[in-house]
């Protein structure tokens, strides 16, 4: 299994970091036309239609939309921090992408003038606490949320921010326990080891469903997806946070969060589903593609099945339920694995 | 090269960000500073090497400043400056100065006085968080169950003051609701 890769220069980071910034930023276009269009699909609807084939040009009429709309600041509100919360959101998703592999790695041709022969890596930066790296910084992603709802002068932005709390407060516990158990079976906190531990035994998730479930659903809070899209629930609080956002501050915020649904996509498919390493005959970059798009579509999918819920029922589950059981398979793990040694 | 560079860059950060924690009279400012200073803080662990430290920094602080975010939005209005009422602010200049060149000598001392070496330096092929569960374990471990103990009893204090109507939702509850509309009704 022992291949040896040419050396990480520079060079390479910064055609990775650009690649990243670039692909991951057109994907969050795409990925409305995506949801819009998964959505209708599940609805018996069309979804967009008249711009283009199949709607297919929604995203650049989306996009002018968004670069060209007044960018309004109001009147009452602290305009610094109220400037700077979409970027909280937007930075954080893509220094969380920094650490985990996001592309196969490849090296660049060598006819190419320049950058011929660079080698661009799988992981921009390969630290070996990975997996905490990328959990915290998501987390301080919820500081876009919780500033632009109080700077905003605005009660539902209030609301919303303080939505923005309870919501880290629950689910940040559920996602550290229900990881710590593969973390303990691996024996390690790099995703190198998780995608390598898997190619000589079998997918985690065998070992761990449980494990697997709670992180889902605590990766849906994480992301604000819908049942726990409690931050900017139109039926509830008007926008939530992102109230009084107009423009590309507004399209910050959402290239945050679809940046941070392909983040939780690839955390769930390295450390539960094998990684990005050869499945029978399809090549690994293949499978780690569809990973990510299985668990994109999940996201859409579980959006268009169930209904939103309730603060205090989010506490509730996050509490009472899912941490509980998150303890006692980790106490299983240990037990088992004591046992086995 | 780098690493003096960026040393510098977030000691300046760092410094000023506290700065701006202290002397801003706007709550919004004065935390948000704090946040990102507890986030810039990591770096310096990341410099030295301490990766598993530096993260735990990051997560801690960032759930630590988040809790305190809660506090001062029931308490305060976020947009507007507070005003601050100082009886004696020269007395506090010089007590709070003098107490900060207290904590300064007190932990730069020993550092000046003897050549401190690293008792556990790091090691080249062993990971981090192996590192620091190893010391956790063996030298620390009274220390840190006596943390944990210490924890355990504050949760279960935690709980005992706010859980006595726990399995009483506030919102909804049918009987109150109605109780509450009656009411207007008089």
């Amino acid at each position: 299994m022992e291949t040896v890769l040419p050396e990480v220069t520079a060079v390479g980071v910064i055609i990775k970091a650009v690649i990243i910034l670039a692909v991951i930023s057109a994907i969050a276009g795409f990925g409305t036309y995506i949801e819009r269009k998964v959505l209708a699909f599940m609805q018996r609807r069309l979804g967009p239609m008249h711009v283009g084939p199949y709607g297919l040009l929604q995203l650049i009429a989306d996009g002018i939309k968004l670069f060209t709309k007044e960018d309004i600041i109001p009147a009452h509100a602290n305009k610094f921090i109220f400037a700077i919360a979409p970027a909280i959101t937007a930075a954080t998703a893509f220094i969380a992408l920094s650490a985990v592999p996001v592309f196969p790695d490849f090296t660049i041709p060598e006819f190419i003038p320049l950058l011929g022969g660079t080698f661009v890596p799988s992981i921009a930066s390969d630290v070996n606490i990975g997996i905490l790296f990328v959990l915290g910084m998501m987390a301080a992603g919820l500081y876009g949320p919780l500033l632009a709802g109080m700077a905003q002068a605005n009660k539902w932005g209030l609301l919303g921010s303080a939505r923005t709390a309870v919501q880290f407060l629950s689910y940040e516990v559920v996602t550290g326990l229900s990881i710590l158990a593969p973390i303990m079976i691996v024996g390690s906190l790099s995703f190198v080891d998780f995608n390598d531990y898997q190619n000589e035994h079998i997918w985690l998730v065998v070992y761990q469903p449980v494990a697997f479930v709670l992180f889902l659903i605590a990766g849906f809070a994480e992301t604000n997806r819908t049942p726990f899209d409690i931050l900017e629930h139109e039926a509830e609080i008007v926008s939530g946070y992102a109230t009084e956002y107009s423009g590309m501050r507004w399209g910050m915020f959402f290239i945050g969060e679809y940046a941070n649904m392909i983040t939780i996509g690839v955390i769930a498919s390295v450390v539960f589903l094998g990684g990005y390493s050869d499945f029978f005959f399809i090549p690994a970059w293949i499978m780690i593609i569809l990973k990510v798009a299985f668990f994109f579509f999940f996201m859409l999918w579980v959006r268009a099945a169930w209904p939103h819920i309730r603060p205090d029922q989010l506490m509730w589950l996050c509490w009472k339920v899912l941490m509980p059981l998150a303890v006692v398979n980790i106490i299983i793990t240990a037990v088992v694995m004591m046992a086995m040694a | 090269m780098y690493e003096q560079i960026a040393f510098y860059l977030f000691a300046t950060l760092t410094v000023i960000l506290f700065f701006i924690t202290v002397m801003s009279k706007n709550v919004l400012y004065a935390m948000t500073s704090l946040a990102a200073g507890m986030v810039l803080i990591s770096g310096f662990f990341f410099l030295l090497g301490a990766d598993f430290l530096g993260v735990v920094q990051l997560i801690v602080y960032v759930g630590a400043v988040m809790a305190l975010y809660a506090f001062a939005m029931m308490f305060f209005d976020a947009t507007k400056d507070i005003k601050a009422t100082h009886e004696k602010p020269l007395l506090v200049f010089f007590l709070g100065g003098m107490m900060a060149l207290v904590f300064v000598v007190i932990f730069s001392a020993p550092v000046i006085g003897a050549n401190i070496e690293a008792h556990y330096p790091i090691m080249e092929d062993v990971g981090n968080a192996q590192m620091v569960g190893m010391i956790l374990f063996t030298k620390y471990l009274v220390p840190f169950e006596l943390a944990a103990v210490m924890l355990l009893v504050a949760m279960i204090a935690g709980i005992i003051l706010a859980g006595k109507k726990m399995d009483h939702s506030l919102t909804t509850n049918i009987e109150d609701v109605k109780e509450e509309l009656l009411k207007g009704k008089k």
